[in-house]
């Protein structure tokens, strides 16, 4: 006699196994990586993403890498020394945020978290300015309009949003689709593996794939939200999301410079012609701390840090570059005498940063001044006077 | 030339005439398009306008405000409609953390002229979330202007002088006047400026603070008043954020007598700043003190019950007396 069968699909009639009528609730690891070079140095192809880069190119991307390693070294000793309240450190992302930087042209826009350092740099942006918020003297010293590089945002993932809408704005410019290498357009949203949890990039997925918004999705993961892995934010590889909302995904080796420029590239010229939005999602590792606060002893295994140490996206580039002998002695030598000159220019700089004075902020609050906020800075102008000796 | 319009048909007119005046107005929303919005604000704008202008938005508001600011950076005046009071919550990050701060934060680099219309308050008979006046929340946030219409003929110049605006400005509409009384309108006029108030009705004995939905409530108590001999003085507010007292103080330095009359919850409202500028403003004119009517400290009730929440014509009545009497 066989036993009655209890389970609640043979109840439903599906058979025993509901797993096999819903079907899987995770994908695979999806394809390899796109990799251009190996964490050892050595070159590969990829039959979608390869390109020809030439010796120039890729000693400016080794530069570009190393002096802004140099900025973050520099920044997080500031901090530790009292002149920023805070650094946010991108030591171990420099390969993502260079390649993805040195893909963009002119007229393309930048929405960065705070972490961008490395495509502020691309951008022209004196490192100097980059400091001025983490010592505590501004919010972003730059104009967004000039670069094209928005200021930090501080809120997880706002201004995927931001990109979104400025995307929008580009079609109805008439700067997307025409063809034109000049003019047609695009954006780019940074954000990280903690921010695709956020509700605003979800959002601003489907409003880009609803209007076929010339905007590239940039994701770092670096593997922690603070001292959450990734696994807390998602049961799939993150790229692999973007074909839910209609739209590619594509996973790039983001140690890898050389990949990540020639992935977002394609991508940013993706969204130039018209073609819509795409998701990169940078593979990496945030090497530091996610800020000077933070202190990662307590949640991650120093093992799967020095594993991804061999993964070091300068070094790879290095040791290409002196196998083929693309760089000389000099050219080292020249570079880590800029590097130290970078340094003592943040160093003294950041000193120097002018501090802010209070009434000046009431005057940036509206591009129309309210009579009542005179009337309070004015207030408030008149108690300082009142001081014996008063000198504002 | 003048027309007779309703609120409805006023803020359609001058959404209309903001985006003839500069191609650069955009309308945004939820059902904005081809329904012409569910209260029929934007109908047939975006037949004439196109569907770049006039935007139908996937239903999420965080999305509409926060695409908006990318789109005003890049130089466009968007309008966007939330469609009932109670859904600008998910928007409410973009708006005050965003929005409100982006001037400030680029100490003026970036400006942000984007028009953030709510229809606001109760009297519909609607389900929850469709009867709230959240404007305490936004005149408590630096960086926005907060303005209240509360007639056809301010609907229609207000809105194109808040799109015209570089500030960003929440501009709340009372849907309950949406459909109802008609006003002339002459197109031609020089409205006042956006951010003023403004006297109603004159009067000697005591000062009647409205905006919004409750103006009409309030010229109604001034009504009812003189027919006691007392002699009321109702003040449309118009701005919420910047207020301006200049009309407000003048007025409670002649009769000596002030109440705050708004359908928001009491608690921490705009009567409450209302009240303590005034005291600061007019201590040694004042007879009483600065009374408040306004929705009770609970949550919005079912709709059967909503005439027993909102000031009324009684309530508001009650409140004078009580400070005549004081």
């Amino acid at each position: 006699m066989s036993q009655p069968d209890h389970s609640p699909g043979a109840e439903a009639g599906f058979g025993p196994d509901l797993a096999e009528v819903f079907g899987p609730s995770q994908t695979d690891g999806g394809p390899e990586l796109v990799q251009l070079l190996t964490p050892e140095g050595e070159r590969v192809h990829h039959p979608e993403f390869d390109l020809d880069f030439s010796e120039e190119q890729l000693r400016g991307f080794y530069r570009d890498m190393v002096l802004t390693r140099r900025i973050d070294v520099e920044a997080t000793a500031l901090q530790r020394h009292g002149e920023l309240g805070i650094w946010a450190q991108l030591l171990g992302q420099e390969a993502a945020q260079i390649g993805a930087g040195r893909a963009l042209r002119t007229q393309d826009h930048v929405f960065p978290t705070y972490r961008e350092h490395g495509v502020a740099w691309c951008r022209g942006i004196d490192p100097l300015r980059l400091l001025g918020l983490f010592r505590g003297v501004d919010h972003g010293d730059w104009d967004p309009a000039e670069f094209g590089f928005g200021l930090y945002t501080i809120v997880i993932g706002a201004q995927t949003l931001h990109a979104t809408g400025y995307a929008m704005g580009m079609q109805r410019d008439g700067v997307v689709g025409t063809g034109d290498p000049d003019r047609d357009a695009a954006v780019i949203a940074h954000f990280g593996d903690g921010a695709s949890s956020q509700g605003d990039v979800n959002e601003a997925f489907i409003f880009a794939a609803s209007y076929n918004a010339p905007v590239v999705f940039f994701c770092q993961n670096n593997q922690w939200a603070i001292s959450e892995p990734i696994e807390r934010q998602s049961r799939i590889p993150l790229y692999q999301r973007a074909l839910g909302f209609g739209f590619p995904g594509v996973r790039v080796d983001g140690n890898d410079v050389l990949a990540t420029y020639a992935v977002t590239q394609a991508a940013l010229q993706r969204a130039r012609d018209g073609q819509g939005p795409t998701f990169v999602e940078a593979y990496t590792y945030r090497m530091g701390a996610h800020t000077t606060t933070d202190d990662p002893t307590r949640y991650r295994l120093s093992a799967d840090v020095e594993s991804w140490k061999l993964k070091d996206p300068i070094a790879r580039l290095e040791a290409y570059l002196k196998r083929n002998g693309l760089a000389d002695a000099a050219y080292f030598e020249e570079l880590a005498d800029e590097a130290d000159r970078l340094g003592a220019t943040l160093r003294e700089g950041c000193k120097a940063l002018p501090e802010p004075r209070i009434l000046d902020t009431f005057d940036h609050v509206y591009a129309e001044q309210t009579d009542e906020l005179a009337a309070q800075r004015a207030g408030y102008a008149a108690y300082l006077d009142s001081f014996e000796g008063a000198a504002r | 030339m003048s027309e007779r319009i309703t609120l409805a048909k006023g803020l359609n007119m001058g959404l209309r005439r903001a985006m003839e005046d500069d191609s650069k107005v955009l309308v945004m929303g939820e059902d904005v398009g081809k329904l012409g919005g569910v209260f029929r604000i934007t109908d047939g704008l975006q037949k004439d306008f196109g569907e770049d202008r006039v935007i139908d938005s996937p239903l999420a508001e965080s999305g509409i405000v926060g695409t908006a600011v990318g789109l005003a950076l890049r130089g466009y005046r968007p309008v966007v409609e939330i469609q009932f009071d109670g859904f600008v919550y998910p928007a409410y990050d973009q708006i005050v953390c965003q929005v409100a701060k982006m001037h400030f934060r680029s100490r003026g680099r970036s400006r942000m002229p984007m028009v953030i219309r709510i229809p606001f308050g109760g009297g519909i008979g609607a389900v929850e979330h469709h009867s709230e006046s959240p404007e305490a929340q936004f005149a408590h946030t630096p960086g926005l202007k907060v303005v209240a219409c509360s007639n056809p003929v301010d609907g229609y110049w207000m809105l194109q002088q808040a799109i015209a605006c570089d500030d960003p400005v929440v501009f709340l509409e009372p849907k309950r006047q949406y459909h109802a009384d008609k006003a002339d309108l002459d197109t031609s006029a020089t409205p006042e400026p956006l951010f003023s108030s403004r006297v109603v009705r004159p009067g000697t004995d005591l000062t009647l603070l409205a905006y919004g939905p409750t103006v009409k409530t309030a010229l109604r108590v001034a009504e009812a008043a003189a027919t006691e001999g007392r002699s009321v003085e109702v003040i449309d507010l118009r701005t919420l954020s910047p207020l301006d007292m200049g009309p407000v103080l003048a007025s409670v330095r002649r009769t000596g007598r002030a109440v705050v009359c708004h359908e928001a919850h009491v608690n921490l409202g705009m009567g409450a700043e209302l009240s303590a500028r005034i005291t600061e403003e007019c201590f040694y004119s004042l007879e009483a003190p600065v009374l408040r009517v306004g929705g009770f400290d609970t949550p919005y009730p079912a709709s059967r019950i909503e005439e027993d929440f909102l000031p009324d014509l009684d309530r508001v009545l009650d409140a004078v007396d009580r400070s005549m009497e004081f």
